[in-house]
Protein backbone atom coordinates (compact mmCIF):
# COMPACT_ATOMS: atom_id res chain seq x y z
CA UNK A 1 0.00 0.00 0.00
CA UNK A 2 2.61 2.54 -0.95
CA UNK A 3 0.72 4.18 -3.78
CA UNK A 4 -2.78 5.64 -4.18
CA UNK A 5 -5.17 3.71 -6.43
CA UNK A 6 -6.39 6.95 -8.03
CA UNK A 7 -4.81 9.82 -9.98
CA UNK A 8 -7.39 12.42 -8.86
CA UNK A 9 -9.26 12.99 -5.62
CA UNK A 10 -12.82 13.38 -6.84
CA UNK A 11 -14.63 11.81 -3.91
CA UNK A 12 -14.18 9.33 -1.08
CA UNK A 13 -16.40 6.99 -3.09
CA UNK A 14 -13.51 6.36 -5.48
CA UNK A 15 -10.93 5.54 -2.78
CA UNK A 16 -10.33 2.19 -1.15
CA UNK A 17 -9.51 1.47 2.48
CA UNK A 18 -5.78 1.19 1.76
CA UNK A 19 -5.85 4.64 0.16
CA UNK A 20 -7.38 6.08 3.33
CA UNK A 21 -4.76 4.37 5.49
CA UNK A 22 -1.92 5.58 3.28
CA UNK A 23 -3.22 9.16 3.39
CA UNK A 24 -3.50 8.97 7.20
CA UNK A 25 -0.01 7.54 7.57
CA UNK A 26 1.44 10.25 5.34
CA UNK A 27 -0.56 12.89 7.25
CA UNK A 28 1.11 11.66 10.47
CA UNK A 29 4.46 12.59 8.95
CA UNK A 30 3.23 15.97 7.76
CA UNK A 31 1.67 16.71 11.13
CA UNK A 32 5.12 16.31 12.62
CA UNK A 33 6.49 18.63 9.92
CA UNK A 34 3.97 21.42 10.57
CA UNK A 35 4.77 21.35 14.26
CA UNK A 36 8.44 22.05 13.60
CA UNK A 37 9.95 25.48 13.99
CA UNK A 38 10.52 25.57 10.24
CA UNK A 39 7.35 24.09 8.81
CA UNK A 40 8.31 23.84 5.18
CA UNK A 41 9.58 20.93 3.09
CA UNK A 42 10.74 21.18 -0.53
CA UNK A 43 8.86 18.14 -1.96
CA UNK A 44 6.59 20.01 -4.42
CA UNK A 45 9.00 22.78 -5.37
CA UNK A 46 8.62 22.03 -9.09
CA UNK A 47 4.81 21.81 -9.00
CA UNK A 48 2.30 24.58 -9.68
CA UNK A 49 -1.18 24.25 -8.22
CA UNK A 50 -4.21 26.36 -9.10
CA UNK A 51 -6.95 26.80 -6.51
CA UNK A 52 -10.20 27.41 -8.36
CA UNK A 53 -12.95 28.51 -6.04
CA UNK A 54 -16.25 29.00 -7.81
CA UNK A 55 -17.97 29.14 -4.43
CA UNK A 56 -17.17 30.88 -1.14
CA UNK A 57 -14.77 29.26 1.29
CA UNK A 58 -12.63 30.33 4.22
CA UNK A 59 -11.21 27.27 5.96
CA UNK A 60 -10.80 24.97 2.98
CA UNK A 61 -9.19 27.62 0.80
CA UNK A 62 -6.76 28.77 3.50
CA UNK A 63 -6.01 25.20 4.49
CA UNK A 64 -5.22 24.13 0.91
CA UNK A 65 -3.11 27.20 0.30
CA UNK A 66 -1.16 26.75 3.51
CA UNK A 67 -0.63 23.06 2.74
CA UNK A 68 0.65 23.96 -0.73
CA UNK A 69 3.03 26.55 0.66
CA UNK A 70 4.30 24.15 3.32
CA UNK A 71 5.12 21.75 0.47
CA UNK A 72 6.91 24.55 -1.46
CA UNK A 73 4.49 24.40 -4.40
CA UNK A 74 3.77 27.49 -6.48
CA UNK A 75 0.19 28.59 -5.96
CA UNK A 76 -2.32 30.35 -8.19
CA UNK A 77 -5.57 31.52 -6.63
CA UNK A 78 -8.73 32.05 -8.59
CA UNK A 79 -12.17 32.95 -7.39
CA UNK A 80 -15.15 33.24 -9.69
CA UNK A 81 -16.23 36.68 -8.56
CA UNK A 82 -14.60 39.24 -10.80
CA UNK A 83 -13.51 36.59 -13.32
CA UNK A 84 -14.41 35.90 -16.93
CA UNK A 85 -16.98 33.35 -15.77
CA UNK A 86 -19.41 36.25 -15.62
CA UNK A 87 -18.61 36.94 -19.29
CA UNK A 88 -19.93 33.52 -20.28
CA UNK A 89 -16.77 31.39 -20.40
CA UNK A 90 -17.37 27.67 -19.83
CA UNK A 91 -15.74 25.70 -17.02
CA UNK A 92 -13.64 23.61 -19.41
CA UNK A 93 -12.42 26.72 -21.24
CA UNK A 94 -11.53 28.46 -17.99
CA UNK A 95 -9.59 25.46 -16.72
CA UNK A 96 -7.86 24.78 -20.04
CA UNK A 97 -6.71 28.39 -20.13
CA UNK A 98 -5.27 28.04 -16.67
CA UNK A 99 -3.59 24.75 -17.60
CA UNK A 100 -1.98 26.44 -20.61
CA UNK A 101 -0.02 28.44 -18.09
CA UNK A 102 1.71 25.15 -17.15
CA UNK A 103 -0.26 24.32 -14.04
CA UNK A 104 0.19 20.74 -12.75
CA UNK A 105 -2.69 20.33 -10.36
CA UNK A 106 -6.17 21.81 -9.91
CA UNK A 107 -7.97 22.18 -6.59
CA UNK A 108 -11.57 23.05 -7.31
CA UNK A 109 -14.65 24.03 -5.37
CA UNK A 110 -17.80 24.37 -7.40
CA UNK A 111 -21.51 24.82 -6.61
CA UNK A 112 -22.58 22.08 -9.07
CA UNK A 113 -22.57 18.47 -7.86
CA UNK A 114 -20.29 16.37 -10.07
CA UNK A 115 -18.32 19.36 -11.39
CA UNK A 116 -14.94 17.81 -10.58
CA UNK A 117 -15.89 14.43 -12.07
CA UNK A 118 -17.07 16.24 -15.21
CA UNK A 119 -13.81 18.17 -15.37
CA UNK A 120 -11.69 15.05 -14.90
CA UNK A 121 -13.36 13.49 -17.93
CA UNK A 122 -12.67 16.51 -20.09
CA UNK A 123 -9.21 17.70 -19.17
CA UNK A 124 -5.88 16.01 -18.67
CA UNK A 125 -4.69 17.17 -15.27
CA UNK A 126 -4.72 16.09 -11.65
CA UNK A 127 -7.90 17.33 -9.94
CA UNK A 128 -8.69 17.59 -6.25
CA UNK A 129 -12.30 18.15 -5.34
CA UNK A 130 -12.56 20.80 -2.62
CA UNK A 131 -16.34 20.48 -2.49
CA UNK A 132 -18.81 20.14 -5.35
CA UNK A 133 -22.28 21.35 -4.51
CA UNK A 134 -24.24 18.86 -2.41
CA UNK A 135 -22.12 15.94 -3.63
CA UNK A 136 -18.72 15.35 -1.95
CA UNK A 137 -16.06 17.13 0.07
CA UNK A 138 -13.40 14.43 0.29
CA UNK A 139 -10.61 16.25 2.12
CA UNK A 140 -13.08 17.29 4.84
CA UNK A 141 -14.12 13.68 5.36
CA UNK A 142 -10.48 12.59 5.44
CA UNK A 143 -9.59 15.12 8.10
CA UNK A 144 -12.75 14.30 10.08
CA UNK A 145 -11.97 10.58 10.10
CA UNK A 146 -8.28 11.24 10.80
CA UNK A 147 -9.06 13.56 13.72
CA UNK A 148 -11.55 11.12 15.16
CA UNK A 149 -9.15 8.21 14.82
CA UNK A 150 -6.56 10.27 16.65
CA UNK A 151 -8.98 10.59 19.59
CA UNK A 152 -10.69 7.21 19.79
CA UNK A 153 -8.41 4.87 17.86
CA UNK A 154 -9.31 2.75 14.87
CA UNK A 155 -12.86 3.38 13.73
CA UNK A 156 -13.71 -0.25 13.08
CA UNK A 157 -17.06 -1.07 14.70
CA UNK A 158 -17.33 2.42 16.19
CA UNK A 159 -20.73 4.12 16.00
CA UNK A 160 -20.68 7.52 14.39
CA UNK A 161 -23.62 9.87 14.20
CA UNK A 162 -24.08 12.64 11.63
CA UNK A 163 -26.72 15.18 12.55
CA UNK A 164 -28.47 17.94 10.62
CA UNK A 165 -28.93 18.83 7.00
CA UNK A 166 -27.96 15.50 5.47
CA UNK A 167 -29.70 16.28 2.20
CA UNK A 168 -27.72 19.38 1.26
CA UNK A 169 -24.42 18.54 2.95
CA UNK A 170 -21.50 17.28 0.88
CA UNK A 171 -19.69 16.69 4.16
CA UNK A 172 -22.36 14.17 5.14
CA UNK A 173 -21.98 12.05 2.02
CA UNK A 174 -18.17 12.04 2.08
CA UNK A 175 -18.22 11.31 5.81
CA UNK A 176 -20.54 8.35 5.31
CA UNK A 177 -18.24 6.85 2.66
CA UNK A 178 -15.09 7.46 4.71
CA UNK A 179 -16.39 6.02 7.98
CA UNK A 180 -17.86 2.99 6.26
CA UNK A 181 -14.60 2.27 4.42
CA UNK A 182 -12.87 2.35 7.79
CA UNK A 183 -15.35 -0.16 9.20
CA UNK A 184 -17.52 2.14 11.30
CA UNK A 185 -21.31 2.07 11.63
CA UNK A 186 -22.92 5.29 10.52
CA UNK A 187 -26.24 6.73 11.68
CA UNK A 188 -27.75 9.91 10.34
CA UNK A 189 -30.19 12.02 12.28
CA UNK A 190 -32.26 15.09 11.41
CA UNK A 191 -35.71 16.19 10.37
CA UNK A 192 -37.23 13.69 7.92
CA UNK A 193 -37.44 16.45 5.32
CA UNK A 194 -33.65 16.82 5.39
CA UNK A 195 -32.86 13.10 5.05
CA UNK A 196 -32.51 12.24 1.35
CA UNK A 197 -34.40 9.28 -0.10
CA UNK A 198 -31.23 7.64 -1.42
CA UNK A 199 -29.94 7.19 2.12
CA UNK A 200 -31.43 3.69 2.28
CA UNK A 201 -29.09 2.62 -0.50
CA UNK A 202 -26.01 3.64 1.53
CA UNK A 203 -26.43 1.10 4.32
CA UNK A 204 -26.84 3.90 6.85
CA UNK A 205 -29.14 3.83 9.86
CA UNK A 206 -31.65 6.65 10.08
CA UNK A 207 -32.76 7.91 13.50
CA UNK A 208 -35.19 10.77 13.97
CA UNK A 209 -34.86 10.91 17.78
CA UNK A 210 -31.69 12.91 18.46
CA UNK A 211 -31.20 11.82 22.09
CA UNK A 212 -31.69 8.18 21.31
CA UNK A 213 -29.19 8.43 18.46
CA UNK A 214 -26.61 10.14 20.68
CA UNK A 215 -26.93 7.44 23.32
CA UNK A 216 -25.66 4.83 20.88
CA UNK A 217 -22.77 6.86 19.48
CA UNK A 218 -19.03 7.19 20.05
CA UNK A 219 -18.85 10.44 18.13
CA UNK A 220 -21.19 12.97 16.60
CA UNK A 221 -20.61 15.24 13.63
CA UNK A 222 -22.90 18.28 13.82
CA UNK A 223 -23.70 19.80 10.44
CA UNK A 224 -24.81 23.30 9.58
CA UNK A 225 -28.17 24.02 7.98
CA UNK A 226 -27.24 24.86 4.39
CA UNK A 227 -29.67 27.74 3.92
CA UNK A 228 -27.90 28.82 0.74
CA UNK A 229 -28.81 25.53 -0.95
CA UNK A 230 -32.49 25.53 0.11
CA UNK A 231 -35.03 26.74 -2.36
CA UNK A 232 -37.99 25.84 -0.16
CA UNK A 233 -38.82 25.46 3.53
CA UNK A 234 -37.74 22.13 5.02
CA UNK A 235 -38.72 22.70 8.66
CA UNK A 236 -41.14 25.07 10.41
CA UNK A 237 -38.60 27.36 12.08
CA UNK A 238 -34.98 27.57 13.20
CA UNK A 239 -36.29 27.71 16.78
CA UNK A 240 -38.05 24.38 16.39
CA UNK A 241 -35.00 22.86 14.71
CA UNK A 242 -32.77 24.00 17.58
CA UNK A 243 -35.16 22.48 20.12
CA UNK A 244 -35.08 19.11 18.43
CA UNK A 245 -31.58 18.87 16.95
CA UNK A 246 -29.42 21.51 18.63
CA UNK A 247 -26.58 20.02 20.69
CA UNK A 248 -26.47 21.56 24.17
CA UNK A 249 -24.42 20.88 27.27
CA UNK A 250 -27.53 19.52 29.03
CA UNK A 251 -28.05 16.92 26.33
CA UNK A 252 -24.38 15.91 26.35
CA UNK A 253 -24.44 15.60 30.16
CA UNK A 254 -27.57 13.48 30.05
CA UNK A 255 -25.77 10.81 28.02
CA UNK A 256 -23.97 8.17 30.05
CA UNK A 257 -20.86 8.18 27.82
CA UNK A 258 -18.40 10.84 26.76
CA UNK A 259 -18.80 11.25 23.06
CA UNK A 260 -16.55 13.21 20.75
CA UNK A 261 -18.14 16.26 19.14
CA UNK A 262 -17.09 17.32 15.65
CA UNK A 263 -18.14 20.16 13.37
CA UNK A 264 -16.81 20.88 9.88
CA UNK A 265 -17.40 24.64 10.25
CA UNK A 266 -18.56 27.27 9.81
CA UNK A 267 -20.42 26.98 13.09
CA UNK A 268 -23.75 28.65 13.63
CA UNK A 269 -23.41 29.02 17.38
CA UNK A 270 -26.72 28.60 19.13
CA UNK A 271 -28.27 26.74 16.20
CA UNK A 272 -26.84 23.24 15.63
CA UNK A 273 -24.41 23.55 18.55
CA UNK A 274 -24.19 25.86 21.58
CA UNK A 275 -21.04 27.82 22.36
CA UNK A 276 -20.64 25.86 25.56
CA UNK A 277 -20.42 22.59 23.63
CA UNK A 278 -18.34 23.97 20.76
CA UNK A 279 -15.73 25.24 23.23
CA UNK A 280 -15.86 22.18 25.52
CA UNK A 281 -13.22 19.51 25.96
CA UNK A 282 -15.35 17.01 24.10
CA UNK A 283 -15.25 19.11 20.93
CA UNK A 284 -12.32 18.53 18.56
CA UNK A 285 -13.29 21.28 16.12
CA UNK A 286 -9.92 23.05 16.19
CA UNK A 287 -8.03 19.74 16.00
CA UNK A 288 -9.97 19.11 12.80
CA UNK A 289 -8.73 22.42 11.39
CA UNK A 290 -5.11 21.69 12.34
CA UNK A 291 -5.29 18.21 10.87
CA UNK A 292 -6.83 19.66 7.71
CA UNK A 293 -3.48 21.10 6.69
CA UNK A 294 -1.64 17.80 7.30
CA UNK A 295 -4.28 15.79 5.43
CA UNK A 296 -4.21 18.14 2.44
CA UNK A 297 -0.41 18.04 2.38
CA UNK A 298 -0.61 14.25 2.35
CA UNK A 299 -3.19 14.18 -0.46
CA UNK A 300 -1.24 16.60 -2.65
CA UNK A 301 2.09 14.88 -1.95
CA UNK A 302 0.71 11.46 -2.86
CA UNK A 303 -1.09 12.71 -5.98
CA UNK A 304 1.92 14.76 -7.09
CA UNK A 305 4.08 11.65 -6.95
CA UNK A 306 1.82 10.18 -9.65
CA UNK A 307 2.12 13.15 -12.01
CA UNK A 308 3.90 12.35 -15.24
CA UNK B 1 16.22 -11.11 2.32
CA UNK B 2 16.12 -13.57 -0.52
CA UNK B 3 19.53 -13.40 -2.11
CA UNK B 4 18.53 -15.99 -4.70
CA UNK B 5 21.08 -16.57 -7.44
CA UNK B 6 22.63 -13.12 -7.20
CA UNK B 7 25.88 -14.67 -6.00
CA UNK B 8 26.23 -12.51 -2.94
CA UNK B 9 29.68 -11.76 -1.62
CA UNK B 10 29.97 -11.55 2.14
CA UNK B 11 31.99 -8.49 3.08
CA UNK B 12 31.58 -8.57 6.84
CA UNK B 13 30.40 -11.05 9.44
CA UNK B 14 28.86 -10.26 12.81
CA UNK B 15 32.18 -10.35 14.73
CA UNK B 16 33.86 -8.00 12.30
CA UNK B 17 30.90 -5.61 12.42
CA UNK B 18 31.04 -5.65 16.21
CA UNK B 19 34.74 -4.75 16.16
CA UNK B 20 34.15 -1.93 13.68
CA UNK B 21 31.24 -0.50 15.66
CA UNK B 22 33.32 -0.62 18.84
CA UNK B 23 36.10 1.24 17.08
CA UNK B 24 33.66 3.89 15.79
CA UNK B 25 32.19 4.28 19.28
CA UNK B 26 35.66 4.76 20.79
CA UNK B 27 36.43 7.37 18.12
CA UNK B 28 33.26 9.27 19.01
CA UNK B 29 34.05 9.09 22.74
CA UNK B 30 37.58 10.29 22.04
CA UNK B 31 36.32 13.27 20.03
CA UNK B 32 33.23 14.22 22.03
CA UNK B 33 33.95 12.96 25.54
CA UNK B 34 30.67 13.17 27.47
CA UNK B 35 28.57 14.31 24.49
CA UNK B 36 27.56 17.49 26.30
CA UNK B 37 27.40 19.48 23.06
CA UNK B 38 27.03 16.62 20.60
CA UNK B 39 23.95 14.76 19.35
CA UNK B 40 23.74 11.58 17.31
CA UNK B 41 21.08 11.52 14.60
CA UNK B 42 20.27 8.42 12.58
CA UNK B 43 18.98 8.90 9.04
CA UNK B 44 15.74 6.96 8.63
CA UNK B 45 15.16 4.18 8.03
CA UNK B 46 18.42 2.24 8.28
CA UNK B 47 20.54 4.78 10.10
CA UNK B 48 18.05 4.56 12.97
CA UNK B 49 19.07 1.04 13.96
CA UNK B 50 22.73 1.84 13.60
CA UNK B 51 22.53 4.94 15.79
CA UNK B 52 20.71 2.94 18.48
CA UNK B 53 23.38 0.26 18.35
CA UNK B 54 26.19 2.82 18.59
CA UNK B 55 24.57 4.71 21.44
CA UNK B 56 24.22 1.39 23.28
CA UNK B 57 27.95 0.75 22.83
CA UNK B 58 28.81 4.27 23.97
CA UNK B 59 26.64 3.81 27.07
CA UNK B 60 28.49 0.57 27.80
CA UNK B 61 31.98 1.95 27.17
CA UNK B 62 31.43 5.31 28.80
CA UNK B 63 28.37 5.16 31.08
CA UNK B 64 28.76 8.72 32.31
CA UNK B 65 27.56 10.54 29.21
CA UNK B 66 24.82 12.98 28.17
CA UNK B 67 24.28 11.48 24.77
CA UNK B 68 21.11 12.53 23.00
CA UNK B 69 19.68 10.43 20.18
CA UNK B 70 17.45 11.44 17.33
CA UNK B 71 15.99 10.00 14.14
CA UNK B 72 15.66 12.09 11.02
CA UNK B 73 13.37 11.27 8.12
CA UNK B 74 14.55 12.82 4.86
CA UNK B 75 11.75 11.67 2.53
CA UNK B 76 10.25 15.11 1.96
CA UNK B 77 13.70 16.57 1.28
CA UNK B 78 14.83 14.00 -1.26
CA UNK B 79 15.73 15.20 -4.74
CA UNK B 80 14.31 12.16 -6.53
CA UNK B 81 10.62 12.81 -5.74
CA UNK B 82 8.65 12.09 -8.95
CA UNK B 83 11.85 10.77 -10.50
CA UNK B 84 12.03 7.41 -8.79
CA UNK B 85 9.85 4.51 -9.89
CA UNK B 86 8.01 4.14 -6.60
CA UNK B 87 6.30 6.56 -4.25
CA UNK B 88 8.60 7.70 -1.46
CA UNK B 89 6.95 6.76 1.82
CA UNK B 90 8.11 8.55 4.92
CA UNK B 91 9.28 7.21 8.27
CA UNK B 92 9.02 9.22 11.47
CA UNK B 93 11.29 12.01 12.61
CA UNK B 94 11.99 12.06 16.33
CA UNK B 95 14.12 14.95 17.48
CA UNK B 96 13.18 15.96 21.01
CA UNK B 97 15.90 18.61 21.17
CA UNK B 98 17.16 21.62 19.25
CA UNK B 99 20.34 21.18 17.23
CA UNK B 100 21.15 24.88 17.58
CA UNK B 101 24.88 25.25 18.27
CA UNK B 102 25.33 21.51 18.76
CA UNK B 103 27.67 19.24 16.88
CA UNK B 104 25.47 16.82 14.97
CA UNK B 105 26.80 13.41 14.01
CA UNK B 106 24.66 12.03 11.19
CA UNK B 107 24.62 8.24 11.12
CA UNK B 108 23.73 5.97 8.21
CA UNK B 109 24.61 2.43 7.21
CA UNK B 110 25.77 2.89 3.61
CA UNK B 111 27.16 5.95 1.82
CA UNK B 112 26.72 5.63 -1.94
CA UNK B 113 25.91 8.64 -4.16
CA UNK B 114 25.78 11.07 -1.24
CA UNK B 115 22.27 12.23 -2.15
CA UNK B 116 20.63 10.93 1.05
CA UNK B 117 23.20 12.71 3.14
CA UNK B 118 22.66 15.86 1.09
CA UNK B 119 18.92 15.61 1.82
CA UNK B 120 19.69 15.08 5.50
CA UNK B 121 21.87 18.21 5.52
CA UNK B 122 18.89 20.15 4.14
CA UNK B 123 16.38 18.50 6.48
CA UNK B 124 18.39 19.12 9.63
CA UNK B 125 18.19 22.86 9.05
CA UNK B 126 14.50 22.77 10.02
CA UNK B 127 15.60 22.02 13.55
CA UNK B 128 18.11 24.84 14.04
CA UNK B 129 21.63 25.80 12.98
CA UNK B 130 24.13 23.23 14.20
CA UNK B 131 27.65 24.28 15.12
CA UNK B 132 29.02 21.51 12.93
CA UNK B 133 27.79 18.39 11.19
CA UNK B 134 29.83 15.18 11.01
CA UNK B 135 29.05 11.99 9.14
CA UNK B 136 29.40 8.45 10.43
CA UNK B 137 28.99 5.61 7.96
CA UNK B 138 29.29 1.84 8.36
CA UNK B 139 30.04 1.10 4.68
CA UNK B 140 31.47 3.69 2.32
CA UNK B 141 31.03 2.76 -1.35
CA UNK B 142 33.86 4.98 -2.47
CA UNK B 143 34.32 6.11 -6.09
CA UNK B 144 30.51 6.21 -6.59
CA UNK B 145 29.79 9.66 -5.21
CA UNK B 146 27.63 12.09 -7.19
CA UNK B 147 28.08 14.92 -4.69
CA UNK B 148 31.14 16.19 -2.79
CA UNK B 149 30.29 14.40 0.46
CA UNK B 150 32.74 12.28 2.48
CA UNK B 151 32.40 10.52 5.84
CA UNK B 152 34.23 11.69 8.97
CA UNK B 153 33.89 8.29 10.62
CA UNK B 154 33.94 5.26 8.39
CA UNK B 155 33.51 1.58 9.19
CA UNK B 156 34.77 0.05 5.97
CA UNK B 157 35.47 1.31 2.48
CA UNK B 158 34.16 -0.91 -0.30
CA UNK B 159 34.84 -0.81 -4.00
CA UNK B 160 31.70 -1.70 -5.92
CA UNK B 161 30.15 -1.34 -9.32
CA UNK B 162 27.05 0.78 -9.93
CA UNK B 163 24.88 -2.27 -10.61
CA UNK B 164 25.79 -3.79 -7.25
CA UNK B 165 24.04 -3.29 -3.95
CA UNK B 166 25.35 -3.37 -0.39
CA UNK B 167 22.97 -5.16 1.96
CA UNK B 168 23.42 -4.66 5.68
CA UNK B 169 21.56 -7.40 7.51
CA UNK B 170 20.32 -6.41 10.91
CA UNK B 171 18.14 -8.91 12.75
CA UNK B 172 17.10 -6.81 15.68
CA UNK B 173 18.05 -3.20 16.04
CA UNK B 174 21.20 -4.08 17.95
CA UNK B 175 22.18 -7.35 16.31
CA UNK B 176 24.13 -6.89 13.11
CA UNK B 177 24.53 -10.14 11.21
CA UNK B 178 26.44 -9.48 8.06
CA UNK B 179 27.14 -7.17 5.16
CA UNK B 180 26.80 -8.52 1.62
CA UNK B 181 27.64 -7.18 -1.80
CA UNK B 182 25.14 -8.40 -4.39
CA UNK B 183 24.56 -7.94 -8.09
CA UNK B 184 21.37 -5.98 -8.62
CA UNK B 185 20.70 -6.05 -12.34
CA UNK B 186 17.06 -5.04 -11.84
CA UNK B 187 17.99 -1.97 -9.87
Amino acid sequence: MDDLSVNNLLGIKYLNTDDLKLIFKTADNFKEVINRKIKKVPSLRDITIANLFFENSTRTKLSFELAQKRLSADVLNFSSSGSSISKGETLIDTVNNILSMKVDMIVMRHPSPGASVFLSKNIDSCIINAGDGTHEHPTQALLDAYSLQEKIGYLENKNILIVGDIMHSRVALSNIFAYQKLGANVTVCGPKSLIPNYISSLNVKVEIDFKKALNNSDAVNMLRIQNERMSETYFPSIREYVQQYGLTKDILDSIDRKIIVMHPGPINRGVEITSEVADSEQAIILDQVENGVAIRMAVMYLLASKLK
Amino acid sequence: MNLGDMKPKKILGSNEIEIILNRLSYQLIEDFNSFEETVLIGIQPRGANLVKKISGLIDFLNPDNNLKLGFLDITFFRDDFRRSKKVLNASSTQLEFSVENKTVVLVDDVLFTGRSVNSALNAIQSFGRPKAIKLLILIDRRFSRELPIQPDYCGLQVDSRLNQKVIVNCKKYDVYDSVYLINDDNG
